[in-house]
């Protein structure tokens, strides 16, 4: 699969974050593999410890399997003062994990993120690629009964 | 008071997605009258009009423009920061998701009197519809050939291309972007040179932000000196200013400069959620200043700012009220600067951790006299030796809290029994 | 010229100056510690940083240019307190039990820590332990004492190109690391040591294998030899207090007498004999139509680097082992033979400038008793320097002691080994003589001399221009790789060495190593060898001896048994 991501790119040196991304996200893990590092750098002719390096740097990336749907509760203030909830404690008791932690059955991993840019609409939490913001209890239940119906 | 809507006067009025409204909406028009114009005469016009970048430096984009334009290389790049991070700041996003098209006019219009021969928007990976509707909008532009080759027949040429962000805060600087657009990860460049002698891939590149490029249209329109006009001297034209925390009307304003902040407070954001009192305002973001009630009646105005040894920031006004505490706050702004620190230079590497570690004295009530004086200092120092803006502005809420909730502080030294 | 002001001296520079090398040439030395001469400016550590009139912010002197009229404090007390503080940051995310610390008293950060006068921390330690990395026989790396400078990535990835280390991670959790967060391994790591050569810490070292030799010397069952090779004698000088490029030979056969070796001999004596086999061994091949351009083979790093990377060119890599290791193996056979010794009983130290030599000892073909390695233990330039001060001896003051026979006389070719392109001028001084049965009017070849990254050079022989072509660094390795391996090397023979400068530049050297160091050390070497009798590694009477006495023939059945080796494919791990 990654080789057919691949062919879609020309072989420079910038094109790295957005292969990585792509990468990423069609896998159900979401995270790049010691392979995909080794396989994306012959293809792009730059050396592995590179593709490291900037895996390493982006928060995007994981180089440990995730869940299928990575949940990420903004922590910054504007979230903070306008929140009635406590979005972490609330996700970390309905799926029983804590954060940077996947559920067992691999379907969600519960992650902090930096401010995302929504913050006339807080709480807000982000899951995959998709904002949600005004969030309630009640709201955060039923947006996760979804996912998991969707499993 | 009301808003002045330069920039965001399409703003709910037409569907982001429809070229046709927007050019029905004068879009591309200054694009059209700028083509006609000489280069020198449309850098002239935004010298005139004293635009300062709005993404958080204010620094002239005239500046950037002839920097740029003297280059002789025949490679140059026009890059649109859209990697907009900074906590309570999501003015950005609107400008994107709302009005795509203005800000490709702009970008254009810039190259056009530059040089530019290519450009890229920088789009922080968190805003995905704001990607997708500028890839749709350079497409639906470069069809109707206001983009592309041969833009409307004046042989000028310039494509635009649309790069995700990873994550990653400090992308926002102009270096790092640089890094990160060419594979990098976004740690920052030793400077001099500078990204318009030497940017993306060794060539020529200028950066400003999505809002500054979204002004250009409307200096174009007006003309330079119409635009001064607006606002105060050192600060000319409007500001979008991204109001958040507890106050009723959350959302962006465009005001012109020289506004009091408690106008934007409680006229356009009708007053505090629940009628509370406010504790204190960050004002420009999490690299801003924390401010008390009394200090509202400051107008925003880039040289008020600078008072605070700080920059405006991109426009941010997040409220605070009662309930909150001074020094939970800044915890949360350092810990906000550790995470995204990239991490190279020592004083913003290892300082923030230290930063947390003083301010957490202070909220378990354990701190002395001696901390006071230790914070400040490192505060002052990774303000002042830190290798890019992220280090240099990162301490400025606490600073600012040391000089306007100095008692704060105190008690937390002389009260250790109230925790 | 640039006028201005530093710390109310007037100062004139030229154009393109910066702050701190102006500062420097009127006297006035700003404190450094991620800087590097030769290297990239990083800026990164920012204790470099001063004042400027007019400006709000503190700028770092090395990476700023002096501007005409500028008014610049290197001491304010508002600079002092951010350098202090900078420092202070440092350590408190830093092991520092220094008195134990593998580089206590060479160390920059404690050298600055001392010079700036700080005697407490105002900062707690946040300092977390992580293992360390000592699973390979050359190269220890300690994160707990990484000052994340960025010297040792900036080496591997852009003097060498290997791209071993790199900068992970973000914010405080950034750490300089090997590819994949792994272990050094020769898998990827060609263990040249450069990284240990920059390191201003104790982050990275070469492996400390004195205890060893220390076991050995007062070992009564063993007898202990040595051999030194060409590089030592012009750089050991720079670990005892003597100026840069003194040639010390004399004084450090004496020194390693007095340590207790039983007899030390000079690795110049088997690097006449790697002329004499691999030069013949070139002759075959451009007669008998074998594998070409021919490479030398006598730099163990470029052995791994071409193993990792280019083993598809393994086979136009001369067969020949490098001189070490030559030795090792008559130490192990021959050595005995003639003493009356058991070879159980010999101990065979070899002190190299490199540290790549320590991995190259432990090579599993490198054994002439499979139940032993030829070479027991390597010591670097400054792990003999070590050795020196811990006895306490007073270098200065010693007599001048020879070399050892069988293994002691040895030619001018065989000390320019030690400098880049050495082994190529050496190797045309027998080849030339042997195949056109004439003396060469002139020894020289001053155009295989010198710092360029690659150099080249013609050679009439039997009638046909020949080119031959030298690469020090593996950057520039790669260029002449590429162009064997596509089939477009116009070269009959290269020579590659891993380190920049050649031997002299390696990664065992005194610290401080930039290229004035290694011009310094280099000139040494041609000195030397312009001082010597016996220049051409055919007329070195110990080695033709050699032959009469046991080899027989050069690339006969026992020079083949001894002196020659295979390589591995390490492409696929």
């Amino acid at each position: 699969m990654l080789k057919e991501i691949l062919k879609k790119y020309a072989k420079k040196d910038d094109q790295l974050l957005e292969i990585l991304l792509e990468c990423q996200a069609v896998k159900n893990d979401h995270f790049i593999s010691k392979e995909d590092i080794i396989e994306i750098a012959e293809y792009l002719s730059i050396p592995e410890s590179k593709v490291c390096s900037v895996l390493s740097f982006y928060t995007f990336f994981s180089d440990k399997p995730r869940g299928k749907h990575i949940i990420q509760v903004c922590k910054d203030i504007p979230c903070y003062v306008s929140s009635d909830i406590d979005v972490l404690k609330i996700m970390e008791k309905e799926l029983g994990i804590r954060v940077n932690e996947t559920t067992s059955n691999k379907q969600f991993t519960l992650e902090y993120t930096s401010c995302l840019g929504c913050c006339e609409a807080g709480p807000v939490m982000r899951i995959n690629d998709k904002i949600y913001s005004h969030l309630t209890a009640d709201k955060i239940k039923a947006i996760l009964s979804e996912y998991r119906v969707y499993m | 008071m009301k808003e002045m809507k330069l920039v965001s006067k399409r703003f709910g009025k037409i569907n982001p997605l429809s070229i046709d409204e927007y050019v029905k909406f004068d879009g591309y028009k200054n694009l059209k009258k700028a083509l006609k114009m000489e280069k020198t005469e449309i850098i002239e016009e935004v010298q005139n009009a004293y635009l300062r970048g709005r993404g958080g430096a204010g620094f002239p984009a005239a500046i950037k423009m002839m920097g740029l334009a003297k280059e002789t290389n025949i490679e140059k790049f026009i890059i649109c920061n859209a990697d907009e991070g900074e906590p309570g700041n999501f003015k950005d996003r609107y400008l994107m998701e709302k009005d795509p098209h203005q800000v490709l006019e702009g970008m254009i219009i810039v190259a056009y009197a530059t040089g530019g021969t290519k450009g890229y928007i920088y789009v922080r990976g968190e805003y995905q519809k704001s990607i997708s509707l500028l890839k749709w909008s350079i497409d639906e532009a470069k069809k109707k050939g206001f983009l592309g080759e041969n833009i409307l027949g004046s042989k000028f040429s310039f494509d635009i291309e649309v790069r995700s962000g990873a994550g990653s805060y400090v992308c926002g600087e102009e270096f790092a972007l640089i890094e990160s657009i060419e594979g990098n990860p976004g740690r920052t460049r030793v400077k001099p040179p500078f990204p318009t002698s030497v940017g993306l891939h060794g060539k020529p590149t200028l950066i400003n932000n999505v809002e500054t490029f979204s002004t250009i249209p409307s200096i174009i329109e007006m003309g330079g000196l119409e635009f001064a006009k607006i606002g105060t001297p050192s600060s000319t034209g409007t500001k979008l200013i991204s109001l958040s925390g507890n106050v009723k009307n959350k959302g962006v304003f465009e005001i012109p400069f020289g506004v009091p902040i408690r106008d934007v407070i409680y006229k356009l954001g009708g007053g505090i959620e629940n009628d509370r009192k406010i504790k204190m305002v960050q004002l420009g973001g999490a690299c801003g200043p924390i401010i008390p009630e009394y200090m509202l009646d400051m107008v925003i105005d880039f040289e008020r700012f600078e008072e605070f040894e700080s920059k405006t920031g991109a426009g941010a006004i997040i409220v605070m009220d009662e309930r909150f505490d001074l020094f939970d706050i800044l915890l949360k702004v350092v810990r906000f600067f550790q995470h995204e620190s990239c991490g190279k230079c020592t004083p913003c590497r290892e300082g923030h951790i230290q930063l947390a570690n003083l301010i957490i004295k202070f909220i378990e009530r354990k701190a002395t006299v001696k901390d006071i004086v230790s914070l400040e200092s490192l505060a002052r120092v990774i303000h002042q030796a830190s290798l890019c803006g992220l280090g240099q502005t990162s301490p400025t809420a606490i600073i600012s809290s040391l000089r306007y909730f100095r008692d704060d502080y105190i008690d937390r030294i002389e009260h250790p029994e109230k925790g | 010229m640039v006028n201005l002001v530093i710390n109310n001296v007037k100062v004139a520079v030229e154009a393109n100056t910066s702050i701190l090398q102006a500062a420097k040439k009127y006297s006035m030395n700003i404190p450094t510690l991620c800087y590097y001469e030769d290297l990239d400016i990083k800026s990164d550590c920012r204790v470099c940083v001063v004042e400027i009139e007019g400006k709000k912010g503190l700028v770092s002197a090395c990476s700023t240019p002096a501007a005409e009229g500028m008014v610049v404090q290197t001491n304010s007390p508002r600079v002092l307190n951010a350098r202090k503080t900078i420092v202070e940051l440092i350590l408190s995310n830093h092991d520092t039990n220094c008195t134990t610390c593998v580089k206590n008293m060479k160390c920059e950060l404690q050298s600055l820590a001392r010079n700036l006068g700080i005697d407490e921390n105002r900062f707690p330690s946040v300092f977390e332990r992580c293992e360390i990395d000592d699973n390979n026989p050359a190269i220890v790396r300690n994160p707990n004492l990484c000052i994340k400078c960025g010297r040792c990535v900036d080496v591997c990835n852009n003097v060498q190109g290997t791209s071993v280390l790199a900068i992970l991670g973000r914010g405080h959790e950034t750490r300089v690391s090997a590819v994949f967060d792994e272990n050094l391994s020769d898998d990827f790591c060609t263990f040249c040591g450069q990284c240990a050569s920059v390191c201003p810490v104790g982050a990275i070292t070469e492996k400390d294998d004195t205890d060893l030799v220390w076991r050995a010397l007062t070992d009564p069952k063993k007898h202990v030899i040595v051999q030194v090779a060409p590089a030592v004698r012009v750089s050991l000088g720079e670990e005892v207090e003597q100026k840069i490029g003194t040639i010390v030979t004399g004084k450090m056969v004496s020194a390693m007498k007095i340590l207790g070796f039983d007899q030390v001999f000079d690795t110049d004596f088997t690097a006449d004999l790697t002329i004499i086999e691999e030069g013949n061994e070139l002759i075959q091949r451009v007669t008998t139509g074998g594998t070409l351009p021919m490479m030398t083979s006598c730099c163990p790093g470029w052995i791994s680097y071409a193993e990792q990377k280019y083993p598809d060119i393994l086979d136009h890599i001369s067969s020949c082992k490098s001189p070490q290791q030559m030795f090792g193996a008559l130490a192990k056979s021959y050595y005995p033979q003639k003493k009356g010794l058991d070879p159980k009983d010999v101990f065979v130290v070899s002190v190299m400038p490199c540290t790549a030599k320590k991995y190259e000892a432990k090579r599993e073909e490198m054994r002439v008793d499979e139940n032993s390695p030829d070479i027991d233990v390597v010591l670097t330039t400054r792990e003999l320097g070590k050795m020196i001060k811990q006895m306490g001896i007073d270098f200065e003051h010693l007599g001048e002691t020879p070399f050892d026979s069988p293994f002691g006389i040895t030619t001018g070719a065989a000390a320019i080994f030690g400098a880049t392109g050495g082994v190529m001028e050496a190797a045309i001084r027998t080849v030339y003589e042997v195949v056109n049965k004439k003396p060469l009017e002139s020894l020289d070849f001053k155009e295989l001399r010198g710092l360029e990254g690659i150099k080249e050079a013609e050679v009439n022989l039997g009638g046909s221009m020949v080119k031959v072509a030298v690469a020090h660094t593996l950057s520039m390795a790669k260029i002449l790789c590429d162009q064997v391996r596509d089939g477009t090397s116009p070269y009959a023979f290269i020579e590659i060495m891993t380190c920049p400068g050649g031997c002299i530049g390696g990664g065992g050297q005194p610290y401080g190593t930039t290229n004035k160091v290694r011009q310094e050390r280099i000139d040494s070497i041609y000195r030397l060898d312009a001082s010597m009798t016996l220049r051409k590694s055919h007329e070195n009477p110990e080695v033709i001896e050699l032959y009469k006495d046991f080899l027989k023939e050069p690339l006969g059945e026992l020079s083949h048994q001894l002196l020659h080796t295979h390589y591995h494919d390490r492409k696929d791990r």
